[in-house]
């Protein structure tokens, strides 16, 4: 190996800030621009998993570049729970590529080297926000990612796009600014620290009503969480081309939303002081309004991307709900749910991506009786709801169970309640698109007879249906082998556990 | 009535800063407001020069026999404030000067309303 | 020579404005004037220098020594502020002589420069003297020059900005000089370190607290506190770009420095925060300011508006800052003053390669403006996130400052103002980036090149300054904190 796992660190964030110079520099050349894009990711995913053999191996590593202001440094480090949504980003990111060279040539979109680069800024930050190693860093890294991805979001450039800009942007921005980083100062001036530390940072002595409160600020703050009532955003930036709904609005966005989440609940917190701040149980059944309402909402939703859209809020609950609960198998069920919604979630993205690239089909009700010109996209569906839902042979399963264990074991009733209810409504609004598609007759057959409905609706482009595949496939595979993930989501408490044992 | 009669260069300064100031703000000829801000500023000069007077002193100049003079800081100051006040009286009418040749116009009120016409104009214009 | 520099820093623009008349071109007048602009500039690096390792500077002009003769006092805060005032200036001046061509006609340019320098050294003169009475008569120095530049602007509605200027700022100076006379009628003294050392003796006199109302009201004026800004958006708007630039950069921060001045080294924190209520007064007036001049800001057509209206917020903060009166606060306002010179600096000079380009600084003639000229319009973008406060700029600095400042005073609720006030900079900075980047070109229009590097080099000069000093936060607090310090350290 000729870098020290220090430096791959850093590789991971910089090369795809630097490979944005490259996409520019190639933009009169599509090929060698995705090439670039293509090999960028690929360098990174293996730097990540570089990382992680290596934090395997037990080694420390930790990467400071500069301080801003006394006690507020830019620095990285590696643990367990960044290192799962590094490996997951870094991977996903990989396959999205693949999947938008597809997406983006069968559509034809314009501005196809913005669309590039701001993606490969967005996954930079998503690195720096796995792999920060206090909240300021974190508090960048979130904002960049923020501001890199709102010219994805408003990419299509209609009047629709630029108001779904405002709103993403409005609501990311306002809330991390009036809350978040009121609730980071409030943090720094009550600890004096913002380094994120196993079992807290809070003096033992500390007003809990005030870190109550703050604790309030930071899950209303962290907007890319989706808490209701923040969760506008979400379906607001759908209006994004579909791979960017994928990989961002399944995988970065969100889940750097929720990882911030657990990262301060863990580490800024504790979870021993989070069981006693009085706003905790408040917070717990606004997380469960979250899920319930969220998946009402679905259902009602025709436009598949928004009903996925929404899905992802509800499910976003669920994480956040594990935090909450401050228990072990609360924290596994949520790092694990990262990685399993992200597989699932970003399965049914590509696959509503590539429906709308071969039929030009957007809503639901128009997609009876697809399946038989789109088996392998509608399979995948399948597999993408039963990993979101929860039920085996696919990834989800593991993380709901684990989820409903925390809530028996810190006999959240009601929450457990709202859970079972949520699992329904997700076989309810998922369900019956993949069953119609193969099972009902083509509308359009009925309407304006056999001729039309036999319109060339074909599969996808192949580097579509690779990624779909790809994405399908690694739900199945984390039923079977969900170990590494498990050793990983539980590494992340160990030290903790031995701190509680002295 | 010591108050009124022993402080009477304060409420001379008082009554002149007063009269000043109103002139200034009720009046919307230009030129009138430049005599009003002089009289304002006039007023602080007498302010200045009474304060430097001492009672039963003669003028500072040295002369045998007399040992109480007046201070004559405050007239020294005063002097440079008296330029200064020159000089903003004298930029004030110059741009009146210039208001006149491009409005046509001296008084506020219709300045005002031509540049609020100006601006309607130009979102005509826009539309 | 290194003996006299307190008084060369006021001198070398001073001799150097009338000197230019003998130049006459354009073009030298041009390379004149930013030659003595360095070399202030220069000369406020090595005082600060001076400063920071030895201690403050007393420098008896003439050789009379004070309180008799006219001290030059330089401490630690006025070698800050000289800094911030003479850099800008400096790089402001660069983009000058491209930016006048289209603005001003080619036989004013030279007076052009003689009134830049006068106002220059009007200004640093104000922050370097030791001697009260000489602060009037360099706040006029620097206002006369200062409305002939405004009266210069393309616009005739210059010419009216300008004379309500003049009104204004004439009012303001004269009620600081009565404050001045009242201080000196109790005192007998008109020099900075004797008054503090007499007015304790007197501070409880109802002639003492009308000299501070006086000075203050008048600072204010000057400073364009709401609810005095009355006169600052439209002088803004209309003088020449360049003169926006840098009047927006420095006059408000020559004002702030006097209110610190005086507030704490001459009447001392004792008198000023326990006499009278100003803590509670300028809080309101700052939070209104923030919040108001926002809101206006957000509705205004003209991109010069905008920014102004943004200045009279910022000013806001920086007077809550003020109001914590706690070494914590006055730091953030001081850093603030150096972090909003440098923010202003940067969108008022990307501003001036818009008027040489477009001619206009209307929002909507700005659309489609982010491919034609993207250097320039990525300026904005900067210095708007700067304005914000984004993290990594200077924005962020002093908001994180001033937010710290209020929690540990344990007003949470105006932390939280401060960080929603921010949120209004949001709205209007995004309004001009998404009319740039988001917004076809209007038909028919000429597209337009990229500025010229004249105008481009001090722009990004002043932009990266923004990033670096939001980076490498240790020149500006360590200095601004040491001079908060030394000031609640030398009135306590």
């Amino acid at each position: 190996m000729i870098f020290s796992l220090e430096t791959l660190l850093q590789l991971c964030i910089l090369l795809p800030i630097f490979a944005t110079l490259f996409i520019v520099a190639f933009r009169r050349h599509p090929n060698l621009r995705e090439a670039v894009s293509l090999a960028t990711s690929l360098c990174v995913f293996y730097a990540v998993v570089t990382i992680y053999l290596g934090l395997d191996a037990g080694e420390t590593i930790a990467v400071h570049w500069l301080q801003v202001l006394p006690g507020l440094s830019l620095s990285f480090s590696v643990e367990p729970l960044g290192m799962i949504f590094a490996l997951i980003a870094s991977f996903l990111w990989f396959v999205t590529i693949i999947y938008s060279i597809g997406y983006m040539r069968g559509h034809n979109e314009d501005h196809q080297t913005r669309f590039f680069c701001c993606f490969a800024i967005a996954i930079g930050s998503v690195m720096g926000v796995a792999f920060a190693d206090n909240l300021f860093t974190l508090f960048i890294f979130y904002e960049v990612l923020t501001l890199s991805t709102y010219p994805l979001v408003t990419h299509a450039g209609t009047d629709a796009a630029k108001k779904g800009g405002r709103v993403y942007l409005g609501i990311l921005l306002s809330t991390s600014v009036a809350f978040f980083l009121f609730a980071i100062l409030g943090t720094w001036v009550i600890a004096g620290t913002l380094d994120f530390t196993q079992g807290g940072v809070f003096p033992v002595d500390a007003n809990t009503t005030l870190l109550g409160i703050i604790l309030v600020l930071f899950i209303f703050g962290i907007g890319k969480a989706a808490i209701m009532p923040f969760h506008r955003w979400l379906p607001a930036a759908m209006v994004a081309p579909t791979p960017v709904s994928a990989l961002l609005h399944a995988v970065a966005v969100v889940k750097a939303g929720v990882f911030t989440v657990m990262k301060v609940g863990m580490f800024i917190f504790g979870l021993d002081l989070l069981i006693v701040l009085p706003t905790t149980q408040f917070l717990l059944y606004l997380a469960g309004a979250s899920v319930l309402l969220a998946s009402f909402v679905a259902m009602r939703q025709d436009n598949l991307k928004a009903r996925l859209a929404y899905s992802t809020v509800s499910q976003l609950g669920y994480i956040t709900i594990g935090v909450l609960l401050a228990t072990s198998s609360g924290v596994i069920a949520s790092s694990m749910n990262i990685a399993m919604h992200a597989f699932g979630k970003i399965t049914l993205f590509f696959c509503a991506g590539a429906i709308l690239v071969a039929a030009h089909k957007s809503n639901i009700s128009e997609m009876r009786g697809l399946g038989r010109q789109m088996p392998f996209t509608m399979v995948a569906f399948f597999i993408g709801s039963l990993s979101i839902i929860g039920l085996p042979p696919t990834g989800g399963t593991w993380s709901k169970w684990y989820l409903l264990m925390a809530t028996l074991e810190t006999d959240q009733l009601i929450i457990m309640v709202i859970l079972m209810l949520s699992s329904l409504l997700n076989i309810a609004y998922l369900m019956p698109i993949p069953f119609h598609a193969f099972f009902s007759i083509s509308p359009a057959k009925n309407e304006h007879g056999v001729a039309t409905a036999k319109v060339q609706i074909k599969e996808a482009p192949t580097a579509s249906l690779i990624a779909i595949g790809i994405a399908a496939l690694g739900c199945l595979v984390l039923f079977i082998y969900p170990n590494p993930l498990y050793e990983l989501a539980s590494a992340i408490l160990e030290p903790q556990q031995s701190t509680h044992g002295n | 009535m010591t108050m009124i009669l022993g402080l009477y260069n304060y409420w001379v300064v008082i009554v002149l800063m007063m009269i000043g100031f109103y002139i200034i703000i009720a009046h919307g000829h230009l030129i009138k407001k430049i005599i009003g801000l002089n009289i304002f500023q006039t007023s602080v000069f007498i302010f200045y020069i009474s304060v430097g007077k001492v009672e039963g002193a003669t003028a500072p100049i040295w002369q045998e026999g007399i040992i109480l003079y007046s201070n004559p800081l405050p007239h020294v100051l005063i002097l440079t404030a008296i330029v200064v006040g020159i000089a903003t009286t004298a930029l004030g009418l110059a741009l009146i000067i210039r208001i006149k040749e491009a409005y046509g116009v001296i008084d506020e009120d219709e300045i005002q309303a031509m540049d609020n016409q100006a601006m309607v104009n130009q979102d005509k214009e826009h539309q | 020579m290194l003996v006299h520099l307190p008084i060369l820093q006021v001198i070398v623009p001073l001799i150097a404005a009338p000197a230019c008349l003998i130049l006459r071109r354009p073009k030298l007048v041009w390379l004149f004037a930013l030659f003595a602009s360095s070399l202030a500039f220069i000369i406020s690096i090595l005082l600060l220098q001076q400063v920071m390792t030895a201690g403050t500077i007393s420098y008896e002009l003439g050789g009379w020594s004070p309180p008799w003769g006219i001290e030059y006092r330089i401490d630690k805060l006025n070698a800050f502020i000289a800094l911030i005032i003479s850099g800008i200036s400096t790089v402001v001046l660069l983009a000058a002589q491209t930016s006048i061509e289209k603005e001003i006609p080619k036989d004013k340019q030279p007076l052009f420069y003689i009134l830049y320098l006068l106002s220059l050294s009007g200004m640093l003169g104000i922050v370097t003297t030791g001697d009260a009475f000489n602060v009037f008569v360099f706040l006029e120095i620097s206002s006369l020059s200062a409305y002939s530049l405004i009266a210069l602007g393309k616009d005739r509605r210059a010419l009216w900005a300008s004379f309500q200027y003049l009104i204004m700022g004439t009012i303001g100076a004269t009620f600081i000089l009565i404050g001045i006379g009242l201080m000196y009628q109790m005192t007998g003294t008109l020099n900075m370190a004797d008054l503090a050392v007499r007015l304790p003796e007197v501070a409880e006199t109802r002639t003492i607290t009308t000299a501070y109302v006086f000075f203050i009201v008048g600072v204010c004026l000057k400073l364009a506190l709401f609810p005095l800004h009355f006169w600052l958006p439209n002088a803004y708007a209309y003088a020449p770009s360049i003169v926006t630039a840098f009047f927006a950069a420095t006059s408000t921060k020559v004002a702030a420095y006097l209110l610190i001045r005086f507030t704490f080294s001459i009447f001392g924190i004792s008198f000023s925060f326990t006499t009278l209520p100003i803590e509670t007064m300028f809080l309101v007036m700052g939070l209104l300011g923030i919040f108001i001049a926002s809101t206006v800001a957000i509705y205004q057509d003209n991109i010069k508006h905008v920014f102004a209206y943004s200045s009279v917020a910022q000013v806001g903060y920086m007077i809550v800052g003020f109001s914590l009166s706690t070494p914590a606060g006055l730091t953030a306002m001081l850093l603030h003053m150096f972090n909003h010179a440098l923010m202003k600096g940067a969108l008022f000079m990307a501003l001036v390669a818009i008027m040489y380009r477009v001619g206009s600084s209307k929002i909507n003639d700005l659309q489609g403006l982010g491919r034609q000229m993207p250097l320039t319009v990525a300026a904005i973008v900067v210095g708007g996130l700067s304005l914000i406060g984004v993290p990594l700029t200077v924005g962020f600095v002093s908001k994180w400052y001033l937010v710290v400042a209020a929690i540990e005073k344990g007003w949470w609720w105006l932390a939280g103002l401060v960080l929603l006030g921010s949120l209004l900079a949001v709205i209007y900075v995004w309004r001009i980036v998404e009319t740039a980047y988001f917004k076809a070109p209007i038909l028919g229009q000429q597209p337009v090149k990229e500025a010229p590097m004249a105008i481009l080099v001090p722009v990004w000069l002043l932009v990266s300054a923004n990033v670096y000093f939001g980076i490498d936060t240790r020149f500006s607090v360590e200095i601004a904190a040491s001079a908060a310090k030394s000031l609640f350290g030398v009135a306590q």
